[in-house]
């Protein structure tokens, strides 16, 4: 075995030691818990630069054994792990940073932390796992990992958000299981590859890959929050925000969405899947999402509910972005994967640090915010204009892609689609940036604190920005190598060259 | 060198029980130490043996079968030896601090400890029904002793409701025991599959079987047989409920899983064997509603046993009149859901046992706030409840996944059902004590912290049921090792 095969392990590993190590430490000690999980954060980042470097030059990564017999247990970083692996590694530094400075003095650091980096050790397994078997065993991780993160606080309400959670996404992962034992017994066990394994499936078993097909959606779906069955995830927002932030807004629905497209892309074959007749149907159940949650959120006066609302909304466009069957409408929806997580990950710390900062939580309180936390609201309106899609930014360039990509597969009705979401982002934040900037405050916050020179904790202040500056480069760079969207249609390309 | 082996393996125990006899607590407990290191250098060897060489057959004492002493180790065999040895000395580690040296009714423990250390170890290597039966004895006897150690009132009517359950198991078992040798002229399994191979099936022999069945079942708590475990589980002292629920119960089912892989093709039927699996079924079901519905900590993990040996059941459906590769997966399966229950459970019942300590109390709800201290005994619990709910990559995933593949492998889509619903409810048990130790109250809580020797014996053993999903592929080939029929009648 050579260095190539154990660098994914040892990027899964990182986070992992980090969180044993963090668990071990005493609840006081703060600087070497700190130094370990930012340690920890920027080692995984390095070594996930050198993994894209490398898979940028066609260096294959893996390492693969037997674990029960007749599956093997596979880690392999190809061009659309390292994505998430990126998205993953890039967003963990940052959150942590914003976590430390959130959770100052409050209890259960280390409980929190420790199984903080969990979570991002089984999103990393996540994203480089080579098959469905591996790939479902750090999903099931992820869910526990998460559990003790939702139910942080511990009181009544959070306990009952982790339940839901927790009913839902286990039953997620038992329709999963079976989807995936299935798909075992009638195809073996089947690596993740590019062009997909069912091109010219025997029609014996057609009926079988049909059936497969709608429970792992269904299965992955829950963590997507596809349209019926995203009711976890606005309940979950009682979490701490860096939870929201990274996990629900990036981590687990993006696992579920990355799934989905590992199996139309890499399991079953963008071919195959339509020749099925999969593809439309789960392009207009995406469609629905985008509109439904959308329309939800404006009916939303907690910010984080509205928030979570448009997660919801946002994270279809990826499943919507593959189902088109066209390359163009793909790499709309692969670079969404990147671009939703950085701007919504700007939204949710802007909203974490109103919440400490002035104790700011439903929307009709941010009256004047603007004048009082300049540097958080200029990052929440980028975020914003993001979201709703205005040039330059990363929004932008999402949906601009996916329109001529819709457009090139005749699907018309999804410029469609694409405008309404638009109107509808527009139709939620646009009524919350005018309270944030030309509303004038009302006679005090509920539960202001003052933190030090700036308008809030540094620790706070510094990651919103830098997400926001992300947000406006990965679009006006949008053309440069390595950009998120150069990237994606590197994978594009070689999905479906092959 | 085997025999030898074997035989150090039966007999030491003994020689460890009548010794420790003759002591108090704290001499038990130093004698039992060092006899601990030589049962695991013992099973390590006889294991390494033979995984080198395969399996091995002896008639013992000079007595040739049918009526002799046979003894027989096979891959299988030696991985439950070897199981044994490592739950039974975490226990015994554990018991010698855990157990009051003060109660002057409580240096009984060890020699207990060693009978029952030796009937396990004469079930797994016995190869004659008779000598199983004296196994089978010898466990029931010394496990209810154990049960009624546990001093209060409750513990003495646990005990007896256990005994008459396990002498009701005995007598049915007995009784098939003696209709086999009225059929076959043998005592031996291999005698009586030899003796079906060349003449007609006798008449009767069907009931034989599911008698010796039925009473191994009641011994191992299958539903609706179940009354007695858990009164005498959640009971007996933490130590105590661990080697009852990892090894005690495992004993009878293998007994029971042996003679269906043998006699089940010609003596059993297929109404039997989906008969069999749907009263596991029923116990995955049931045992886990009602584990939802206890107060007491333990009493929620000896329910959690009711239904994870319903699992174990599905291997006679999964065996009978399928290929022979869906029949190994059934078996490997349900291997590996032994395996993995057994250290899973124990560490449970370990972690349980140090939570009551550290709570004060008993119930679930006065577990609250207690994730606060960060205590590694909750640890311990939630990766053993891992491996319960059968989550990856624990082993008992590995399990769960083998026998899925064996129920769509033998198209009996049905147990498909039991397994994933038999998943989310153990999760719903689980959750709520995850739950109740997140909670945070106004109360200021007491908390004692257990020494740390108590702590670190169940997350070890917790740690193990994780990895072995790992792992798995390599427990299972030990267990696929030829078994050479040396001397077989």
């Amino acid at each position: 075995m050579t260095l190539t095969a154990w660098i994914p392990l040892f990027a899964l590993m990182t986070s992992m030691i980090a969180s044993v190590v963090i668990f071990a430490l005493p609840e006081k000690g703060y600087r070497l818990r700190t130094g370990v999980n930012l340690g920890a954060a920027l080692v995984k980042l390095a070594l996930v630069v050198v993994m894209v470097w490398g898979v940028f030059r066609g260096v294959d990564y893996g390492l693969s054994f037997t674990m029960v017999p007749g599956v093997t247990f596979v880690l392999r970083a190809d061009a659309f792990s390292l994505m998430f692996a990126g998205l993953s590694s890039v967003l963990w530094l940052l959150t942590t940073i914003y976590a430390v400075g959130y959770l100052e003095d409050s209890p259960n650091r280390s409980r929190f932390f420790g199984f903080f980096s969990l979570c991002v050790a089984s999103t990393m397994g996540i994203a480089l796992a080579g098959n469905l078997f591996t790939f479902f065993l750090f999903y099931e991780m992820l869910t526990l990992s998460t559990y003790p993160l939702v139910v942080h606080r511990g009181t009544e309400k959070a306990l009952k958000a982790g339940r839901t959670y927790v009913i839902y996404t286990l039953t997620g992962g038992a329709v999963l299981l079976l989807a995936i034992a299935w798909l075992h017994g009638v195809a073996g066990d089947l690596p993740f590859r590019e062009g997909g394994h069912f091109t010219d499936a025997d029609p014996d078993i057609q009926g079988s890959l049909i059936l497969i097909f709608i429970l792992l959606v269904a299965g992955l779906g829950v963590k997507a929050a596809i349209f019926p069955l995203h009711g976890w995830l606005p309940q979950a927002m009682v979490a701490p925000a860096p939870v929201s932030a990274l996990l629900h807004a990036v981590a687990v629905v993006k696992a579920g969405a990355f799934g989905i497209v590992r199996v139309v892309h890499d399991i079953y074959g963008v071919e195959a899947s339509a020749a099925l007749g999969l593809l439309a149907p789960l392009a207009w159940l995406a469609a629905f999402t985008i509109l439904y949650a959308s329309v939800r959120a404006l009916w939303q006066r907690d910010l984080k509910r509205r928030l979570a609302f448009s997660t919801v909304s946002q994270v279809s466009y990826i499943i919507l972005g593959i189902s088109l069957f066209g390359p163009v409408a793909a790499v709309g929806g692969l670079v969404h994967l990147l671009h939703q997580g950085i701007m919504k990950i700007t939204l949710f710390f802007c909203a974490g640090n109103y919440a400490e900062t002035l104790g700011i939580h439903r929307i009709d309180e941010m009256d004047g915010a603007g004048r009082r936390m300049p540097g958080t609201s200029l990052a929440f309106t980028i975020g914003a204009f993001g979201m709703i899609g205005a040039p330059p930014l990363a929004g932008f360039i999402t949906k601009w892609t996916m329109g001529s990509g819709a457009l090139a597969a005749n699907m018309d009705w999804v410029i469609a689609v694409l405008v309404a979401s638009s109107l509808l982002n527009a139709a939620y934040f646009l009524p919350v940036l005018h309270r944030l900037w030309f509303r004038e405050p009302a006679a005090g916050w509920p539960h202001e604190r003052r933190w030090g020179r700036l308008e809030t904790s540094a620790w706070l202040f510094w990651p919103p920005l830098l997400t926001a500056v992300m947000t406006v480069m990965v679009g006006v760079l949008a053309s440069l190598p390595f950009s998120p969207l150069s990237w994606a249609e590197l994978i594009v390309l070689r999905e479906y060259s092959s | 060198m085997t025999l030898w082996l074997m035989a150090g393996l039966l007999f030491t125990p003994l020689a460890w029980a009548v010794l420790t006899l003759l002591m108090n607590f704290a001499w038990g407990r130093l004698v039992t130490w060092g006899g601990i290191v030589v049962q695991v250098l013992v099973s390590l060897g006889l294991w390494l043996i033979v995984s080198r060489d395969g399996g091995f057959y002896y008639g013992l004492g000079g007595w040739q079968a049918p009526l002799g002493i046979e003894l027989r180790v096979d891959g299988l065999a030696v991985t439950f030896v070897l199981l044994t040895a490592v739950v039974a000395s975490a226990c015994g580690l554990h018991a010698g601090v855990y157990i009051d040296p003060d109660k002057p009714w409580h240096r009984y423990f060890w020699p207990l400890f060693w009978f029952l250390w030796a009937g396990l170890n004469a079930v797994w290597l016995g190869g004659d029904l008779f000598n199983l039966y004296v196994g089978l004895e010898l466990i029931s006897l010394s496990a209810v002793g154990l049960v009624a150690l546990g001093g209060k009132a409750g513990a003495l009517r646990a005990s007896i409701r256990y005994l008459l359950a396990a002498l009701l198991g005995s007598l049915a078992y007995l009784l098939g025991v003696a209709l086999i040798y009225g059929q076959f002229g043998t005592l031996s399994i291999a005698g009586v599959v030899f003796r079906l191979e060349e003449h007609a099936v006798p008449a009767g022999s069907g009931l034989a079987l599911a008698l010796m069945v039925t009473g191994l079942a009641l011994k191992t708590a299958l539903f609706p047989l179940h009354r007695w475990l858990p009164p005498a589980h959640g009971i007996a002292k933490s130590p105590v409920s661990a080697l009852l629920s990892a090894l005690v119960v495992k004993a009878s089912f293998y007994i029971a899983a042996r003679l269906w892989l043998e006699l089940g093709e010609p003596l059993g039927s297929l109404a039997a064997a989906q008969l069999v699996g749907l009263l596991g079924s029923a116990a995955v079901v049931w045992g886990s509603w009602l584990a939802c519905r206890q107060l007491e900590l333990k009493q929620v993990v000896a329910y959690s046993s009711v239904a994870q040996i319903g699992y174990l059941f599905l291997l006679f459906p999964l065996t009978y009149s399928v290929s022979e590769s869906v029949s190994l997966q059934a078996q490997q399966g349900v291997t590996l859901q032994v395996i993995s229950h057994a250290l899973a459970k124990a560490a449970m019942f370990l972690a349980a046992g140090n939570l009551i300590l550290a709570t004060g109390s008993a119930r679930v709800d006065a577990l609250t706030g207690v994730s606060r201290f960060l205590p590694f005994s909750l640890f311990s619990f939630g990766l053993a409840g891992v491996s319960l709910m059968s989550l990856p990559p624990s082993g008992g995933f590995a399990a769960k996944w083998l026998l899925l593949q064996a129920s769509l492998g033998s198209g009996q889509w049905w147990w498909l059902l039991v397994l994933l619903a038999g998943g989310l409810l153990s999760a719903a048990y689980v959750f709520r004590i995850y739950r109740a130790s997140f909670l945070e109250s106004l109360e200021t809580d007491e908390f004692y912290h257990p020494p740390r020797s108590l702590e670190v014996i169940p997350m070890v053993l917790a740690l193990m049921a994780i990895g072995l999903g790992l792992v798995s592929a390599e427990v299972l080939s030990v267990m696929a090792l030829p078994f050479e029929e040396e001397g077989s009648p």
